[in-house]
């Protein structure tokens, strides 16, 4: 017995050596066994990291400029609903600005009976909440609409991402400073390079928008827009002013830049719709999907993420034979709304090719539709907003692909 | 003490809706927004003053743009800022300031606050006035001795002006109506 032990775990060092990993090999032996002596672990830290044995890690698409573009949240390895804020999708314009919460400001002006500035220490003073909330970005899946679709779910739907964010409802600041009448919009702006801005409806403003400083128990990322940033449950993230500074109250929209020229869609007809903030109800197989590979026949579970920015997940159905027949999947519970809902399904590969996908009706009656019925109506230019049935297919030797 | 502190909260807000309940933070001075930057409306509020002719505008953009956008504003690492114009209802539309934008104040604000792109919040706002009135002149918009202020700005039509419509959604994925 002890002789047998004292080989595996030769064996194991010399494989862990051969990585270039001596250290993670002895860390996966640490632990005492009969008469072999236990190697003690790694000592507390102040932070955590992941395991060194863990690789996901975000996808960047390239461009010319790498302070404006996006990177994908790795949804092929993600489990339960909640993201990891450092696996966050992300999307910037002039790149991440370094803030010192102590020197921030948000000020609030325009058709307001006291323009206000406060400190972050001040918002921190005012009564807050916390809601567990998907975020996705406006262009999300936009490579869907073309002929040729993204490889791997990670850049097909990459750009969405569910966090508890905690902070202070919009609504009471405003009344705050008291709106006045005539009032219609609030222009909120960010304190990026370029200032980022977009026009926000006030009615939506005094309804459940959160001023949100904390995104999983911690302070925002400087990514999410540390140390303060809109969170609009259930509308594009682009609308969701990052490293917020400015709060403008206003009897217009501005129509910045990133509501005309991005973020609009543009229909077969030549007519762009402008402000489509709401993200509609969508879903999608995280496993199997693109690029992954299954060891071989018999069982596995099925998975995915599936919102609404309407509200609850009420169903989400799996085909796996090109959309002829579904079948109900489960649904993790509690089934929060406005927030990544994961369901399941075991399913049996046969070692046949097979067409699978998922399909989310939320609880305002809405269903996911297919690619075609969306094309169908909007085209193939708008661009955003794309929420379509997404089809893996599982080739007969196992490999997935995207269709 | 908290009990009092609700009851003297809820009293405030009683008596005058109009006063601020929590009364954290301070009075914003006109100093203070003043320094956060302009921001424009279509109507042309928050333009500054000053004005900017094409002629000028052309040596701001050959000094500070055209090597991003190219030499006409063809594109190169930044967009395209001129042409596709008619090109909307096509099966390859071409989205620039001169085809796409609505407003000419959305060029000014943009530039203003985000260009040069390595260098946001470099220009004056007669520089800016000058650029803008140049690329408009490029798309064909305006005339080459006109003169782009906080006047003339906001009066300038641009050609997709009317070409923006209100979110019609749900229109695909509605559930459908029961059967009878
Ligand atoms: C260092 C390169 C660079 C320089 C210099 C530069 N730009 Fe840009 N510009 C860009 C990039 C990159 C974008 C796209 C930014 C984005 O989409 O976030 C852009 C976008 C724009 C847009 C928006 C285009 C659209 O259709 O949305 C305008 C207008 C613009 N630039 C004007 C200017 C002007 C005027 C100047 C000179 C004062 C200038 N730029 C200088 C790189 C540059």
């Amino acid at each position: 017995m002890r002789i047998s032990g004292r080989s595996s775990r030769r064996r194991m060092l010399g494989f862990g050596a051969a990585l270039g990993g001596g250290l993670l090999a002895s860390a996966t032996e640490s632990r005492a066994v009969d008469g072999v002596p236990g190697q003690l672990g790694i000592p507390l830290g102040p932070y955590g990291e992941r395991s060194p044995f863990e690789k996901a890690v975000r996808w960047r698409r390239d461009t010319k400029t790498p302070e404006t573009g996006s990177s994908f949240t790795p949804l092929q390895d993600s489990v339960g609903a909640i993201t990891p804020s450092s696996l966050h999708y992300e999307r910037h314009h002039t790149g991440i600005p370094t803030i010192d919460p102590a020197g921030h400001r948000l000020v609030i002006h325009g058709m307001v009976d006291r323009p206000l500035s406060l400190t972050m220490a001040e918002i921190r003073r005012l009564p807050s909440v916390s809601r567990t909330l998907v975020l996705e970005c406006g262009g999300n899946s936009g490579s869907e609409w073309a002929v040729k679709t993204a490889p791997d779910v990670q850049r097909s739907h990459g750009l969405v991402s569910c966090s508890e964010w905690t902070g202070v409802p919009l609504s009471l600041v405003l009344k705050e400073v008291g709106i006045q009448r005539g009032a219609s919009w609030v222009i909120a702006e960010g304190a990026d390079a370029c200032r980022m801005a977009r026009s926000i409806p006030l009615a939506k403003a005094l309804d459940n928008i959160l001023l949100a400083y904390g995104q999983n128990g911690e302070a925002l990322r400087p990514a999410q827009g540390y140390p303060l940033r809109l969170i609009i449950p259930g509308w594009e993230g682009n609308a969701c002013v990052k490293w917020l500074h400015r709060l403008k109250v206003t009897d217009q929209p501005y129509m910045t830049r990133d509501e005309t020229s991005k973020y609009s869609d543009l229909m077969p007809d030549g007519k762009a719709r402008i402000f489509t903030f709401q993200m509609e109800a969508k879903s999608v197989i995280t496993f199997p999907s693109g690029g992954q590979t299954l060891s071989g026949p018999g069982l596995y579970e099925l998975t995915g993420l599936a919102w609404s920015g309407r509200g609850r997940i009420e169903r989400v159905e799996i085909t796996t034979d090109g959309g002829r027949t579904w079948v109900d999947a489960q649904l993790q519970e509690p089934r929060l709304p406005i927030a990544l809902t994961r369901f399941r399904l075991p399913w049996r590969f046969e070692g046949r090719e097979e067409l699978i996908a998922s399909r989310a009706t939320d609880e305002s009656g809405y269903v996911q539709p297919s690619r075609e019925a969306l094309i169908e109506v909007r085209g193939t230019n708008s661009g955003y907003h794309y929420n379509g049935i997404k089809l893996w297919r599982v080739q007969a030797d196992g490999t997935v692909t995207n269709v | 003490m908290f009990r009092l502190a609700l009851i003297i909260l809820a009293g405030a807000g009683a008596l005058s809706a109009q006063s601020a309940k929590y009364g954290v933070g301070r009075a914003a001075t006109a100093d203070q927004v003043r320094g956060l930057g302009a921001s424009v409306a279509p109507d042309g509020g928050g333009l500054p003053e000053g004005s900017g002719t094409v002629a000028a505008g052309l040596e701001v953009f050959a000094s500070r743009c055209a090597k991003c956008h190219g030499e006409k504003a063809e594109g190169n690492i930044g967009p395209a800022l001129a042409g596709g114009q008619g090109t909307l209802a096509t099966a390859k539309p071409f989205k620039t300031v001169g085809s796409f934008w609505p407003q000419a104040t959305t060029v000014w604000d943009y530039v203003n606050r985000a260009m040069p792109f390595n260098q946001p919040g470099l220009l004056k706002p007669p520089e800016v006035y000058a650029v803008v009135a140049y690329i408009l002149n490029l798309n064909g918009i305006i005339g080459k001795d006109q003169i782009m202020d906080a006047k003339t700005l906001p009066k300038v039509k641009m050609p997709n002006r009317d070409g923006f419509v209100a979110d019609p959604r749900p229109d695909v994925g509605v559930k459908p109506a029961a059967k009878k």
